[in-house]
């Protein structure tokens, strides 16, 4: 590949990777995964990803958006569902399947100063917990997390509950960990949100 | 068996008997009351939600007998459903014993409603099957006013479900008049003239039903309420030209307008501002997750047509407003709910192309999974901005001393706005003559006794 060709195919700036092939991968990797015979057991392999979910918890509360983004992969998927089952993205509307690209808009959008949603700001802390950690039975070098989440959000006048369970999908980089796929499961997903604006 | 409802004219709360709605509503402007009084919404349920043909559901909810789909005719619960017949009704979830609902599911296929409470079974066509233990009545359980009560009228238009209670109501065609026009053609741009719902955007506000109704055709709220939305989904573009950005300047000057089609029905009309030729929408799509990638693959695919094929991914310029509860906007079939005086649901359910011709190949999953995306970038990016600043109208209105809210741009001014001789008002894209043309229908209904009847099968 050539720089030209790499600058092209930049996800921050244009979107080749969402294709037929990710999203049946997505769907697959995202079915039946929470199971006991692939649970990884090693006390510190888990608290390896305990930390992780309590650093993003910790970046999103604090606003630091773009470096939660950065614990993302460059070619990643942010999910919301619509569905409590999950649904399947390429058949449905979700109620956010973000690449790359869109992930940033997001950013971006919240930092212009003009997101009314977000005028004033959100204040939010996270309780994350009950994190348990999977053998990415596709792939014995991915892990998957399942984690559970309370975002109390205070804006305006008062503050609110969402709570939802999380499904990341991990791969190893640099010695560390990658997000490559991050699912956010509300239980009232199917049910009409006021203002989902801040990053969930 | 047609039951006529007693309907106390607006059951006002209020000491002073009934509002002058004349003096609610006035020509360029309307009291904060038609947005904050619970009376008023109460009234709103019988006069609007009941009276005129309302928006029920799309005929892809429930494609096969025996599918059922919940829903609200106002406040009313109701279960739609196609009966073991074929044919579509829409049934008040409620049993007629205790009045517990039938149904708590959002949507399935059941040729029986059993209720929960004493277990009372009535066919999906709403006749009263069972009663446990029979023999300790002494009643004739063949007198149809154990049958579950129905809307006593319901027609599609094209798929689009419509309901009321009004039998005096003009007939659906004739309710929907020149409206019929532009939601044909939404819809045959699409293979088969036919869309479907997967899923929806589903949200929720603090605010008046109205303003909702109010900013649907909206062209003078844009720039201000949605330049976060502008300024994202251009960062990236050369141009400058993605999205909403006709509106950039003076929006008046562009070829696009606003309408009031009769009947409450309003229109805006942006697709004049572009070239009518294939690929010209999906030239102004913002970016999707897979935008690159799938133009790539339909241009392999399809060759020349792939324009055509991209332009079903791209987002349709039109905002359609069905009165009182019914908006296509781009490619989603938008639906207002009113939940209480000040608490709304605005559900935006996304809509994919079917392709039974198999015109497309298997381009078309390429194509449905883009405009699955491209459909989600206004409720993110652009509605919740909206919904917010319908909460702080609502909270505004609070000052109770300034009563008035305006609805007057254009108003007046010579030459803006023109009448066709069906009767069609339009103006430029920032006037606000849809707004007051709409809420004079309101008034209309508001002033008039509801007449409404509900249905049992005999």
């Amino acid at each position: 590949m050539n720089s030209a060709t790499r600058a092209a195919h930049d996800p921050s700036r244009t979107s080749h990777y969402v294709t037929d092939a990710l999203y049946r991968d997505v769907v697959a990797w995202f079915t039946d995964w929470q199971r006991e015979d692939r649970a990884v057991t090693d006390a510190a392999a888990r608290d390896t990803f305990r930390r992780l979910v309590e650093r993003e918890a910790r970046l999103l509360d604090n606003d630091l958006l773009e470096e939660w983004a950065a614990m993302l992969a460059p070619e990643c998927i942010y999910w919301i569902p619509a569905s409590a089952n999950g649904g399947d993205p390429r058949r449905e509307i979700t109620i956010t399947f973000d690449d790359r690209r869109r992930l940033e808009d997001r950013i971006y959008r919240l930092r212009t100063g003009y997101a009314w949603s977000q005028k004033p700001k959100s204040r939010t802390v996270r309780l994350v917990g009950n994190v348990e950690a999977f053998i990415c039975r596709h792939d014995p070098q991915a892990r998957m997390l399942r984690s559970n989440v309370l975002i109390s959000e205070f804006r305006g006048f008062e503050t609110r509950c969402l709570a939802g369970w999380c499904a990341h999908r991990l791969r190893e980089r640099a010695g560390g960990w990658e997000i490559t796929v991050r699912q956010l499961n509300l239980i009232d997903c199917d049910r009409n949100l006021r203002n989902p604006s801040v990053i969930l | 068996m047609l039951e006529k409802i007693r309907t106390a004219p607006a059951p006002i709360v209020r000491p002073n008997a009934a509002y002058d709605y004349d003096e609610l509503v006035q020509e360029d402007r309307v009291h904060q009351l038609i947005y904050t009084d619970p009376a008023i919404f109460t009234a709103e349920m019988t006069h609007v939600f009941g009276a005129t043909w309302v928006y029920l559901a799309h005929e892809s909810q429930i494609p096969k007998p025996d599918d059922f789909f919940t829903t609200r005719l106002g406040l009313r619960p109701i279960i739609m459903v196609r009966d073991a017949q074929g044919q579509v009704r829409a049934l008040f979830n409620r049993c007629t014993h205790r009045g517990t609902t039938l149904c708590r599911l959002e949507r399935g296929s059941a040729r029986m409603f059993r209720c929960p409470y004493h277990g009372w079974a009535f066919l999906n066509s709403g006749k009263l099957q069972t009663v446990p233990w029979r023999d300790g009545y002494a009643c004739d359980f063949d007198d149809p006013k154990f049958n579950v009560a129905q809307v006593p009228r319901v027609e599609s238009y094209r798929g689009f479900i419509f309901g009321t209670l009004n039998m005096a109501a003009m007939p659906l065609t004739d309710y929907l008049g020149p409206i019929s026009g532009p939601i044909d053609e939404w819809l045959d741009r699409h293979p088969g003239g036919r869309v479907v719902i997967r899923e929806a955007n589903r949200l929720m506000y603090r605010g008046n039903w109205k303003l909702a109704y109010d900013n649907s055709s909206d062209g003078y709220h844009v720039i201000f309420s949605h330049r976060s939305l502008l300024e994202t989904e251009n960062r990236l573009a050369e141009e400058g030209d993605k999205g909403m950005s006709f509106y950039k300047g003076r929006p008046d000057d562009a070829p696009m307008y606003v309408a009031y089609m009769g009947n409450g029905h309003h229109f805006k009309d942006k697709r004049p501002n572009i070239e009518k030729r294939p690929g010209a929408l999906w030239e102004i799509e913002g970016a999707a997750p897979g935008t690159e990638h799938v133009e790539g693959e339909l241009r392999r695919k399809l060759g020349a047509r792939a324009l055509e094929a991209l332009d079903l991914c791209a987002s349709e310029p039109v905002n359609i407003n069905v009165f009182p509860n019914l908006s296509i906007l781009g490619n989603h079939i938008q639906v207002i709910e009113p939940l209480s005086v000040d608490t709304t649901n605005t559900t935006w359910y996304g809509t994919a192309v079917v392709d039974e011709a198999g015109i497309w190949g298997d381009a078309i999953h390429d194509i449905n999974a883009l405009r699955m995306r491209t459909q989600e970038q206004f409720p993110n990016f652009g509605e919740v901005d909206d919904l917010a600043n319908f909460e702080e109208i609502q909270r505004g209105l609070a000052a109770q001393e300034d009563e008035w809210v305006y609805m007057h741009r254009g108003l007046g001014v010579p030459g803006r706005i023109r009448v066709a001789d069906n009767g069609v008002i339009t103006a430029p894209a920032t006037d606000e003559v849809f707004m007051r043309e709409y809420i004079k229908e309101w008034r209309r209904l508001m002033r008039t006794p509801p007449q409404l009847s509900i249905r049992r099968e005999p």
